[in-house]
């Protein structure tokens, strides 16, 4: 899938994408339908997006959840992370919940801000970066995936968790599941609805600007050899060129 | 000059290389004032004023060590309070990003994470969609916080003599909340650190079984590299997710990538695209590596990678 920026106001260009999940987070609406299966309770899904993000909330609904909630809205548009963070808790503040499941990182933006602003914003317990997850009654632990190994990090709900993708594997929907999450309620609030003041969010609302872009000039073909025998030779003979040995 | 914070990030009061970038950077910036959270300051002394910081603030309760990433906010948070500085500088880590986000949120100002490098005005240029677009931004809105990517400023000593604040923190509840019970360590020691280092060597699936991982670390050893690895390999558990690079595992960019054995897929390629050099050895010729590649060589892992390693310690004399 092809990612592009808007030339008209430097945004990420969403039209031209399809509204497909991002990635990781399959891995956390599956994470909440694991922990459903395990201990009871209700599976919610929370998207901040355009009209085309309600293909995700059907996948997500489909794949079992329970109900979702979507806030959609023109002055959400090129919404950056403390704008977009700020509207998600908002909207969070609308639902009942225990605990928030998100994926570590978005795939269009990458920046892994959004759950480390959710906690700061609620006030909620920061369990970011599962590789494990474990509830017993009201305390959530985790194993937090570091650079050297991981952490164990302990909390009380509510918590804000954040799953990376070795925690399992999604499952797909099936046919009865697809059928029934077109039953399934879905709830959209406009930026009023959800209580949050139209100027904090979209372009206006946001701390940062883009103030140019450029594609990135595709790069010269390289030299490719064929090994007959001398390809580590030929290999080294480059290094060596390059002064790199 | 106005002063622009670094956040320390260190092993053990060692600071990472990341910090002395961070540092040079921010001397082309303001005056760089280093920021320590933690115990250990000793061992970091002497590396940060060779770096050049003009002032360094330490806030060395160990009860902070207890917690994730809120307490680095709310210290960091507490300096701009009282000292308001042009802008904020954090290692672009994951747990550098997430200090990140809540002091943005704290101070209500905008945050930019991994950029590649910083200018005049703390313009940042970022390098997005996996390389497909460079792009300049910067914060519009309050102190501009910024992480900064590992491998973007070449490190340069400017001796210093820094004078030193003591910061003592009072933790909010909310920043407790969170308590660390075990840190456990899976690293495999010797090698340098994958975002740090200035070679990658990495093996995909084309490596087969973890035993053959072994080519690689001697490839890689050869010349002083570290070792990375695919998804498909880290899934099989042939090699620990710590080396995992690309969309969910490490952002690096090294002087030198050498993909052994792997295809290229478009989130493999998200994690290594901005290395400067970069060399693929695969047997099928169509591998969407080969389209990134400055010198690729078409061939049987087992035969080349071998025959390279050799001939490098064989220059090496
Ligand atoms: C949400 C998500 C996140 C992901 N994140 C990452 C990530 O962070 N990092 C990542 O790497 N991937 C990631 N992936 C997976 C990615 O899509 C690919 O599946 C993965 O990169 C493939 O690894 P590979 O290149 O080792 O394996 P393959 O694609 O199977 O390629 C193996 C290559 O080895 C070559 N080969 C085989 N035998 C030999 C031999 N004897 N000699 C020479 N060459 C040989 C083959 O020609 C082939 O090109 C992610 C996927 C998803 C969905
Ligand atoms: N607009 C949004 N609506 C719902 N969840 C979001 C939104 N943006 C980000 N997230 C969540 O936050 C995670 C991290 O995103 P990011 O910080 O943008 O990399 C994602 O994996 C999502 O789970």
């Amino acid at each position: 899938e092809e990612k592009k920026l808007s030339d008209a106001d430097k945004t990420l260009d969403r039209e031209g994408v399809e509204g497909v999940m991002n990635e990781l987070d399959e891995y956390a609406v599956e994470e909440a339908l694991r922990l459903k299966e395990a201990h009871g309770g209700e599976v919610t899904i929370l998207t901040v997006g355009p009209e085309k993000a309600v293909e995700t909330i059907r996948k997500a609904l489909s794949m079992g959840a329970d109900s979702a909630v979507h806030v959609v809205d023109p002055a959400l548009h090129g919404s950056d992370a403390l704008a977009t963070s700020l509207a998600l808790a908002k909207a969070l503040g609308t639902i009942q919940h225990d605990l928030v499941i998100l994926g570590v990182e978005s795939t269009d933006a990458r920046m892994s801000v959004i759950p480390a602003m959710l906690a700061e914003r609620t006030g909620a317990a920061q369990l970011s970066f599962a590789r494990k997850v474990e509830v017993n009654g009201s305390t959530v632990k985790i194993e937090r995936q570091t650079d050297t190994g991981y952490d164990i990090v302990e909390a009380e709900t509510p918590a804000i968790v954040s799953v990376v993708e070795k925690i399992n594997e999604p499952r797909y929907p099936s046919f009865k599941g697809i059928m029934a999450a077109k039953k399934k309620p879905l709830t959209t609030l406009t930026v009023a609805d959800a209580g949050i003041d139209a100027g904090n969010v979209g372009l206006g609302g946001s701390g940062t600007a883009v103030d140019e872009f450029a594609a990135r000039p595709p790069k010269q073909a390289g030299t490719i050899v064929k090994d007959e025998g001398d390809g580590g030779n030929k290999l080294a003979e480059f290094l060596a060129s390059q002064k790199i040995i | 000059m106005a002063e622009v914070l670094v956040l320390v990030e260190h092993f053990e009061g060692t600071p990472k290389k990341v910090t002395l970038e961070l540092l040079t950077l921010a001397r082309s910036l303001g005056e760089p004032s280093a920021v320590y959270v933690g115990a250990g300051y000793d061992n970091a002394k002497a590396a940060l004023a060779e770096y050049g910081a003009q002032k360094v603030y330490i806030a060395a309760d160990t009860e902070l060590d207890n917690y994730i990433i809120a307490p680095k906010a709310e210290v960091l948070a507490q300096i701009v309070g009282s000292s308001s500085p042009a802008a904020v500088l954090i290692p672009s880590s994951p747990e550098g990003k997430e200090i990140a986000a809540r002091l943005a949120v704290k101070l209500d100002s905008g945050v930019i994470t991994d950029a590649v490098g910083v200018s005049d005005g703390f313009v940042c240029d970022q390098s997005i969609f996996g390389g497909g677009y460079t792009v300049k931004s910067k914060v519009s809105k309050g102190t501009p916080v910024i992480t900064v990517r590992p491998n973007s400023t070449p490190p340069e000593p400017s001796p210093a003599t820094p004078s030193e604040e003591q910061v003592s923190v009072t933790l909010s509840d909310a920043a407790k909340k969170a308590k660390v019970l075990e840190r456990v360590s899976e690293k495999k020691g010797g090698r340098p650190e994958l975002t740090e280092a200035e070679i990658v060597v990495s093996g995909g699936r084309g490596l087969g079984a973890a035993e053959h991982f072994a080519l690689i670390e001697k490839f890689a050893d050869s010349l002083g590299a570290a070792v990375g690895a695919s998804r498909a390999a880290t899934d099989a558990g042939w090699y620990p997710h710590q080396n995992q690079v690309g969309q969910t595992g490490k952002t690096v960019s090294p002087q030198l990538y050498i993909a052994v054995g792997i295809s290229g897929a478009i989130q493999h390629r998200a994690g290594m695209q901005t290395s400067k050099t970069i060399v693929a050895i695969n047997k099928d010729p169509e591998a969407p590596i080969f389209e990134l590649v400055d010198f690729g060589v078409v061939g049987d892992l087992f035969d080349v990678v071998p025959q390279v390693t050799e001939q490098i310690e064989a220059r090496k004399g």
